[in-house]
C-alpha cells in the first residue's frame, strides 16, 4: 500500500446526508474481478445520464472540482453495503481524504485498507470546511496525518483524532496481512486451546 | 467475582487471540462465508502472495448475488460479467478446497440463509462475510458482521480480523405485537426511531418479550437490518427456540459435542447489571405495520400515515427529504395507502425464509394479484423453495399470478436480470430503498411479506390488517 503522509489539494463539497454505497458505486460495476479502473464510475448515477453524458450540476463534474482529492460530506457517509468497490472507486478517482460528522462502520474500515483517510469531526468544524470547499479550486486544504491537522485555505487549523494503529499503517503503507502473520504462533495457540474448549467449531 | 458482562462482551472475550496496548485486538473468526461478488480480488491477492486459505474447513462459499433466478442457469448465465464471477468462485472454491454449494446443488441460496440452514452458524461463534447483511447470523447469538474485500483476504489468510471493540447498545421490545405486525415491522420501526446512524460504533443486543416470542426466522429478519441501523452487528441471546432450530442440522454438533456445546451456549446471555452505552425501548403494542416512503431505510412510517413534507425535518435531512420525495415521485400529505404499486418482490436475506413465504401465502390464498401487476417470489434457498412446494405454498402463489423463481439475491440488489424499470414502483420485502438499488430510477417501498402480498392483491400500499 502507498504511504499516506500529507495531502494538499482541492476539497469538493457534498453536503447531502446518508450518501450510500449504491450512490458511490452502483451495483452494475460490482461485476469486475479487479480492484482497479472504477474511478470513472464513481457516483455514476449522479455523475452521468443514461447515455453517459456528464451531468454538469454534479459537483465533481464542475471544472473547479474535477481534480478534487478531498471530499467534505454530509452525515453518515458510506452507509449501506460492505462493497470495497466504493473506496476502490473513490481512490481510483483520486480521493485521498473524506471528512464527515460520521461514517458507516464498514466503509470507514475499508477506506484505511486502501490508503484513504476518513476523518470524523463535529458538525461546526465540518460546516467550516464545507464553506471553505464551496470556494472552489482556489481553496486548497492541507491534511497532515502525522500532525493530525487540517489547514484550510485561509490558514485556519483544525485538529482531528485518528486510531493510532490505523495511523501507523497509513503512514508506513503497511499491509495488514503481513502484520498479522507475524503473530501466527498466537493464532496457532488459540486454535489449539479452542480445539479443547470448543471442539464443535 | 468478575464484572457483569453483556452477551457481546462474552463472545468477544472468547475470541481474542491477542490485544495491543491501544485496544487493537486480533479476533479469531469461526466461520467465513463467501460469495462471488466480494471475493475474486481476495483470492487473487492470495495467489499473488503465494498464501493459502488457513482454515478451508471453516470457509463456506455459495454464489447468490449474480445468479439468475430462472430455469437453465445451471448450464448458462447470459450476462458475461456475472458468468465470469460465478465461474471464478467455482474455481476458487475448488483450488483452495473450501466448502461449496454451486447453483446445481439444491442447498444453494442466499449465503445468509444457507449458513443457518446447514448448521454452519452456531451460537457464540464469530461469523464474517463480505456482505453487510452478515448481521443476520446474530439471531443465533453469534457475533456476525460484514467486511470488505481486503478483510476477506485477511480472514482467508489468517482466520482472524484486526478489530477494536464496539460499544454495547440495547434495543428492548417489550410486551406483545399486535396482529399483522411482524419481525420486519419491528426492525424497520427501530431504524425509523434511531436513524441509519443510530447504531454506529455499537453492537446491538435485541431483547424483550416481543423478541423472545419470535421464531428463528423472525429473529434473523430483525438482526439482518441491524446494519441499516448503522450497527456493527445485531445479537439475540440463544434460548430453547435457537437450540431447537440448530439441533440436527448438517453441520451442528452431535452426541457428546452437542451436550458440551449446549452447556456453553446456555451461558451466553447478558448478566444482570451489565453496562450498555445506549438503550432504546419500544413497546411492542405501539408498533404498527410500517412502510418506507423515501430513499433511506430510516424513512419509516406506519401504513396509516401520510407522506411527510421536507419541513417536517431538521438539518441536512430537509434537503435529503426533498431529494427523496422528488426521486420517489410523492407529494407531501398524500396517504401512504393511496400509493399505487407496479411490482411486488418477496424474497431476500431479510424475508426469503419459509415463515416469510407462509405469511405472504396466508394473505394471497385463493385470490389473484391485481391486473397488470408484476409479482415475484424468490425463495432464499433451494431448500426453502422445495419446502414451500411440499407445503403447497408455491401453488398458492402460482395460482394467484406470482412468478415462482429459483433461489438468489435477485431484485434485492438487482445485480442479476431481476430489476425495476425507470420509475417502476415496488413493494419489496428487501432491506434497502436507496436510489437505484432495485434498478435505475426504480422506486422501492420496504415492507413485510404480508404487506407485500396485500399490495400485490390491491395494486397499492395496503394495511394488511384489513385483509386478515
Amino acid at each position: 500500500m502507498e504511504k499516506f503522509t500529507k495531502v494538499t489539494g482541492i476539497a469538493a463539497p457534498m453536503p447531502l446526508v446518508n450518501i450510500d454505497t449504491d450512490m458511490i458505486i452502483p451495483k452494475g460495476f460490482l461485476k469486475t474481478i479487479k480492484r482497479t479502473g472504477l474511478g470513472v464510475h464513481a457516483f455514476d448515477e449522479m455523475r452521468y445520464d443514461r447515455q453517459g453524458n456528464e451531468n454538469p450540476d454534479f459537483v465533481l463534474n464542475k471544472p473547479q472540482y474535477r481534480k478534487a482529492e478531498i471530499l467534505v460530506a454530509g452525515d453518515n457517509f458510506g452507509c449501506g453495503s460492505s462493497r470495497e468497490h466504493a473506496p476502490w472507486a473513490l481512490a481510483d478517482f483520486g480521493i485521498k481524504v473524506i471528512v464527515s460528522t460520521s461514517f458507516a462502520d464498514i466503509f470507514f474500515n475499508n477506506s484505511f485498507k486502501n490508503g484513504m483517510l476518513p476523518i470524523v469531526l463535529p458538525q461546526a468544524e465540518v460546516d467550516l470546511l464545507m464553506a471553505d470547499a464551496e470556494k472552489g479550486a482556489n481553496a486548497r486544504m492541507t491534511v497532515d496525518l502525522e500532525a493530525q491537522e487540517i489547514t484550510t485555505s485561509d490558514g485556519h487549523v483544525i485538529k482531528f483524532e485518528v486510531d493510532q494503529f490505523k495511523k501507523h499503517c497509513l503512514l508506513n503503507g503497511l499491509d495488514d496481512i503481513g502484520l498479522t502473520l507475524e503473530k501466527v504462533s498466537a493464532i496457532h495457540d488459540f486454535e489449539t486451546k479452542s480445539a479443547q474448549s470448543r471442539p464443535w467449531v | 467475582m468478575s464484572a457483569p458482562k453483556t452477551l457481546y462482551d462474552k463472545i468477544w472475550d472468547a475470541h481474542v487471540v491477542s490485544e495491543d496496548a491501544d485496544g487493537t485486538c486480533l479476533l479469531y473468526i469461526d466461520r467465513h462465508l463467501v460469495h462471488e461478488v466480494t471475493s475474486p480480488q481476495a483470492f487473487e491477492g492470495l495467489r499473488l502472495t503465494g498464501r493459502k486459505v488457513r482454515c478451508p474447513e471453516k470457509t463456506i462459499a455459495v454464489p447468490d448475488h449474480n445468479v439468475p433466478t430462472t430455469e437453465g442457469r445451471e448450464t448458462h448465465i447470459d450476462n458475461e460479467e456475472s458468468r465470469i464471477q460465478v465461474e471464478a468462485l467455482d474455481k476458487n472454491a475448488k483450488d483452495f478446497g473450501i466448502n461449496y454449494y454451486p447453483v446445481t446443488d439444491i442447498r444453494q441460496g442466499i449465503v445468509h440463509i444457507v449458513g443457518p440452514e446447514q448448521g454452519w452458524t452456531l451460537p457464540g461463534m464469530t461469523v464474517v462475510c463480505g456482505d453487510s447483511h452478515t448481521a443476520t447470523h446474530g439471531a443465533f447469538g453469534a457475533l456476525a458482521h460484514g467486511i470488505g474485500t481486503s478483510e476477506v483476504e485477511h480472514v482467508l489468510a489468517t482466520q482472524t480480523l484486526i478489530q477494536k471493540k464496539s460499544k454495547n447498545m440495547k434495543v428492548e421490545i417489550t410486551g406483545k405485537l399486535k396482529p399483522g405486525v411482524t419481525a420486519k415491522d419491528i426492525t424497520l420501526a427501530v431504524i425509523g426511531l434511531t436513524g441509519t446512524a443510530g447504531g454506529t460504533g455499537h453492537v446491538i443486543e435485541y431483547c424483550g418479550e416481543a423478541i423472545r416470542a419470535l421464531s428463528m426466522e423472525g429473529r434473523m429478519t430483525v438482526c439482518n437490518m441491524a446494519i441499516e441501523g448503522g450497527a456493527r452487528a445485531g445479537l439475540i441471546a440463544p434460548d430453547e427456540t435457537t437450540f431447537d432450530y440448530v439441533r440436527g442440522r448438517a453441520h451442528a454438533p452431535k452426541g457428546a459435542q452437542w451436550e458440551a456445546a449446549l452447556n456453553w451456549w446456555k451461558t451466553l446471555f447478558t448478566d444482570d447489571g451489565a453496562h450498555f452505552d445506549k438503550v432504546v425501548t419500544i413497546r411492542g403494542e405501539d408498533i404498527e405495520p410500517v412502510v418506507t416512503w423515501g430513499t433511506s431505510p430510516e424513512d419509516v412510517l406506519p401504513i396509516s400515515a401520510v407522506v411527510p413534507a421536507p419541513e417536517d425535518f431538521t438539518g441536512g435531512k430537509v434537503e435529503a427529504a426533498k431529494r427523496a420525495l422528488d426521486y420517489m415521485g410523492l407529494t407531501p400529505g398524500q396517504k401512504l395507502t393511496d400509493i399505487a404499486i407496479d411490482t411486488v418482490f418477496i424474497g431476500s436475506c431479510t424475508n426469503g425464509r419459509i415463515e416469510d413465504l407462509r405469511a405472504a401465502a396466508e394473505i394471497v390464498k385463493g385470490k389473484k394479484i391485481k391486473d397488470g401487476m408484476r409479482a415475484m417470489v424468490v425463495p432464499g434457498s433451494g431448500l426453502v423453495r422445495h419446502q414451500a412446494e411440499e407445503e403447497g405454498i408455491a401453488q398458492i402463489f402460482i395460482d394467484a399470478g406470482f412468478e415462482w423463481r429459483l433461489a438468489g439475491c435477485s431484485m434485492c440488489l438487482a445485480m442479476n436480470p431481476d430489476q425495476l424499470g425507470e420509475y417502476e414502483r415496488c413493494a419489496s420485502t428487501s432491506n434497502r430503498n436507496f436510489e437505484g438499488r432495485q434498478g435505475y430510477k426504480g422506486r422501492t417501498h420496504l415492507v413485510s411479506p404480508a404487506m407485500a402480498a396485500a399490495a400485490a392483491l390491491t395494486g397499492h400500499l395496503t394495511d394488511v390488517r384489513e385483509m386478515m
